[in-house]
């Protein structure tokens, strides 16, 4: 009987001396399996964004564990229900095709939520086995008595291709290929935000509303993963871009699209050809001439001021006084706290897009980015980060495709201060006695990850507090007397 | 409710109402946002608490990322199952095939890590690529002197359930590999219990304290080496009936180990437990101590229970899990507290399992097998429900509509079993129902 009494014993003390911490192992060149991966699958992705549609219920067409654990991991991430449908793939779907199953699948959702639009997300099944979903929503309009039918959406997201981002970005870009249309140019403006969290698109919605600017904001989730309470279920919550709204992207005076990695990269591993990675923005320019702005995430002074100053530029409007009121109080802190941050380095991980922001920002207020990893794999971070970190740029380690048991060796090696992005490093950080500071998707270990700000300049603000009192902690935790003032 | 799926009406009876069987055990519903997950999930909960094997799942990234330390199941020892391991498949390999991929993941792996044995899982698109799994695996046993077992365990290939059984089957290929382990006297397996939180360390001590040994815990703060031996014990427990009754009857016709089902939630199903152990072996002196044991801790728990009892006396109860023993156990462990179940459903239940149910209820339960979020909420509406009991999907629908959550699946990190654990659940029942915050919701 091992170790029963001492089991019993750590049970009691919460700790265990004979926990043996798996060793950290040096990944070596042969290497070929992923441990603890730093990114998700393409479906996954694609449900985020059709969940910011409004009265969009999404289907993943695939077996019926795809949609459920994609669901799991949303729900604690964002606490939120999140429903999505699976078309449930079965042996006899696999071998004579999905068609049927996706059929029904359809029929279902409209007759349990009658929804405005349903998005079609397919997998790394029905895409091998060559189901044509395009094909089989055509099969479904043709067959059925119903008069009035939800719109369609449908993306290729099978997960051998890209991440989590390439499926978000791809399902936007659908949305905006199938529906979006021409006409005479209005004075709105398009925005695509990118994969952020609602209290993000809050603050985005906010800013355009400060300039009286009227815009289209795609997807926005703000309100369909972030609800207040209920008096009675909905089966669809409600929020999300009107399908109207996804209409007159095509008139928008321009285009802002914030990531400049977006789903441009390489696509490793990709036997097709990348035209498949157009953006939204990208399409609406070729097909109706809507201009765009390509910019990082409005993350750190600089990028907020670039997204600020073209607003202002689009518009024609100044930027509103709050404003330059948060960026003057933005600065102050940079003041007030810039002696705690110098020199520290950090790691910094997650989404590519996201990293590169948290980079620029890290990089302007003095913190070395040691380490910028993401296990996307465009090929592009590296020279992204170059370009937007102007300081020291060729201390700044970057890794494409990495996981976090690479970060973890990297850290054990390099002891770095400290550790920024999702909730996933946690024991990574434990383990070192690295301080953590988590933003991002996922935060799957505290509460309000879908409240987490980190765009515009209160965004920056949040952060910049929570990793300098983080850094402040960390020390005056480790000093022998403790001290009252710093 | 306004429009419930017509296929599913079969799966749904309300106690007083309802004469007819209810329907389970079927595949869910095309475009029912089911809460089952697939053949793989099965597989992969049931092994994941082997904590010295190495497991590695075949496939593109996202079935191993969405189930990286999953569970909250403990281990006293190695933590190599904590960590998530994948090949993780891109569009070349999905065109060209993944064995090289695999053979290479497994070699290096097992170089570095060096487990006791690998569990190899495949998922939905290895079934579709054709890639030969059992070959590769049986090269690198050859090569590498471990067990390197394949599970065949694509996501399509029937539910979860059946994923159950291909886990346990791996599990069937290691027992009977140690024939030179003597085990003392008095020696039992544990099935299908999971140490989530520590409880099987909690229930080893109880079993400890009757004389009982036991020879391998399956899975929980699992051993590959324990599980090679698990042939020797005399009797098989069987927690957790709808993942693991495959094995115990496995190992009953193999080896003619008898086994017996058991519940660890709640103090009625606890002491059976106990007693029921003691029985096989025939021991008075066992029967004594179980007795003893029963007392003492009851003489702890009972008085401590009053308190909660006091306050949640009335209360009414909903309950969805994944196995419909877990859910009968419930049943008496509210009813312990004063409360009412009114809800009761699991995602796999069997027709025996939703008979039980159905005795041990009140009039107008409703009783409901694989169901879904607008059912789930409806039911919970119309049975002016106080409490939900369930898992991390289930946990928004019960806090969106306002009342208290309990979570029970397998990521909690509270221990709910034995009489420890009753006090445990009490202590959540109660600072769920009974938090001021509900006051707001009206």
């Amino acid at each position: 009987m091992r170790n029963l009494e001492l089991g019993i014993w750590n049970l009691k003390l919460k700790k265990n001396a004979m926990i043996e911490n798996t060793p950290i192992i040096k990944s070596t060149p042969e290497y070929t399996a992923t441990r603890n991966a730093c990114k998700l699958c393409a479906p996954l992705g694609a449900s985020v964004a059709f969940k910011g549609i409004r009265g969009c219920v999404p289907i993943i067409h695939g077996g019926q564990g795809c949609a459920t654990y994609i669901r799991r991991y949303l729900i604690s991430h964002y606490k939120e229900p999140v429903d999505i449908a699976s078309s449930n793939f079965t042996e006899e779907s696999t071998i004579f095709g999905g068609g049927a199953n996706c059929l029904a699948a359809i029929e279902n959702v409209i007759s349990q939520y009658q929804p405005e639009v349903i998005g079609m997300a397919t997998t790394c099944l029905s895409e091998t086995i060559g189901d044509d979903v395009k094909f089989y929503i055509q099969n479904f309009k043709d067959l059925t008595d119903r008069e009035t039918l939800p719109h369609f959406i449908s993306a290729s997201t099978p997960s051998y291709q890209g991440s989590h981002i390439d499926g978000f970005h791809e399902a936007v870009a659908s949305a905006v290929k199938l529906i979006a249309e021409g006409g005479e140019k209005g004075e709105h403006l398009n925005i695509f935000p990118g994969f952020v969290s609602p209290e993000d698109l809050r603050q985005i919605k906010n800013i355009l509303e400060d300039f009286t600017i009227p815009y289209i904001l795609l997807p926005d989730y703000s309100e369909t993963l972030d609800n207040p309470i209920w008096d009675s279920y909905h089966r669809i919550p409600e929020g999300g871009t009107p399908i109207e709204s996804v209409r007159k992207c095509g008139s928008a005076r321009a285009s802002i699209e914030l990531g400049t990695i977006l789903n441009k990269g390489s696509l490793s591993g990709r036997v097709k050809n990348n035209a498949l990675a157009t953006t939204a923005a990208e399409y609406l320019l070729e097909s109706f001439g809507v201009e765009n702005h390509r910019m990082p995430l409005p993350l750190g002074v600089s990028n907020c001021d670039h997204f600020f100053e073209t607003l202002s530029q689009l518009s024609g409007k100044e930027i509103p006084m709050k404003y330059t009121k948060e960026r003057g109080r933005l600065i102050d802190s940079y003041v007030d706290g810039h002696k705690y941050v110098f020199g520290k380095r950090a790691v910094v991980y997650g989404e590519e897009d996201l990293v590169v922001a948290l980079s620029a920002f890290l990089n302007e207020i003095g913190i070395e980015v040691a380490l910028a990893a993401s296990g996307g794999e465009s090929g592009r971070l590296e020279d992204e980060i170059r370009k937007y970190c102007p300081e020291n740029t060729s201390e700044i380690t970057v890794q494409n495709g990495y996981d976090y048991e690479m970060i973890h060796e990297w850290c054990a090696e390099n002891k770095p201060d400290i550790l920024i992005g999702n909730s996933k490093a946690y024991y990574i950080a434990r383990e070192l006695g690295i301080p953590i500071v988590r933003c991002g998707f996922p935060i799957h270990d505290r509460i309000g990850g879908q409240r987490i700000k980190h765009l515009g300049y209160t965004g920056t603000q949040e952060l910049f507090d929570q990793i300098t009192n983080m850094l402040i902690a960390s020390k005056q935790d480790s000093s022998a007397v403790g001290y009252k003032y710093m | 409710m306004n429009e419930m799926l017509k296929g599913r009406k079969s799966q749904i009876v309300t106690k007083g109402h309802d004469d007819v069987a209810i329907a389970c055990g079927k595949a869910s519903i095309a475009g029912s946002v089911s809460q089952r997950a697939c053949v793989f999930c099965g597989s992969r909960v049931v092994l994941y608490p082997i904590a010295d094997a190495l497991h590695l799942i075949h496939g593109p990234v996202g079935c191993a990322a969405y189930t990286w330390d999953i569970r909250g199941s403990l281990s006293s020892g190695p933590q190599l199952h904590r960590l998530s391991f994948t090949t993780d498949l891109k569009e070349k390999e999905v065109v060209f095939g993944g064995e090289t991929r695999l053979y290479n993941a497994l070699i290096s792996l097992i170089d570095q890590y060096k487990p006791k044995a690998a569990f190899v899982y495949a998922t939905c698109i290895v079934g579709v690529i054709g890639d030969d799994m059992e070959a590769v695996c049986r090269r690198v046993t050859r090569e590498k002197g471990i067990d390197v077992i394949p599970l065949m365990s694509e996501g399509f290939n029937g539910t979860k359930k059946d994923g159950y059984k291909i886990a346990c089957a791996a599990l069937s290929k290691l027992i009977g590999t140690d024939q030179t382990s003597v085990v003392p006297e008095h020696s039992i397996n544990i099935l299908g219990d999971f140490n989530l939180a520590g409880e099987l360390w909690m229930l080893a001590e109880y079993y400890r304290r009757m004389g009982v040994n036991m020879v391998a815990c399956m899975t929980g703060d699992g051993r590959i080496n324990d599980i090679r031996k698990a042939h020797k014990a005399q009797l098989n427990v069987v927690q957790c009936s709808g993942s693991m009754t495959y094995l115990a009857k496995d190992m009953e016709d193999k080896y003619g180990i008898p086994f017996m089902k058991v519940s660890y939630f709640g103090i009625e199903d606890m002491s059976d437990a106990l007693y029921e152990v003691a029985r096989f072996f025939k021991s008075d002196e066992m029967m004594q101590k179980a007795r003893e044991l029963v007392r003492e801790e009851l003489s702890k728990l009972l008085p401590a229970l009053q308190e909660y009892r006091a306050k949640l006396e009335g209360k009414k109860a909903a309950i969805y899990v994944g196995g419909a023993f877990k859910a009968i156990s419930l049943v008496k462990a509210l009813r312990l507290l004063g409360m009412k179940t009114v809800v009761v459903g699991s995602q796999t239940g069997n027709q025996d399992d939703y008979n039980l149910l159905k005795e041990l209820c009140d009039e107008g339960t409703i009783i409901v097998d694989d169901s879904n979020p607008n059912e789930l909420s409806e039911f919970v509406k119309q049975t002016g429900a106080n409490l939900f009991i369930g898992g991390v999907k289930e946990r928004p629908i019960a806090f969106k509509l306002g009342l208290g959550f309990c979570d029970h699946n397998h990521e909690r990190k509270e221990a709910l079993a034995g009489y420890e654990g009753m006090l445990n659940f009490a202590k959540e029942v109660h600072a769920s129902v009974c938090s001021p915050v509900w006051k707001f919701m009206k």
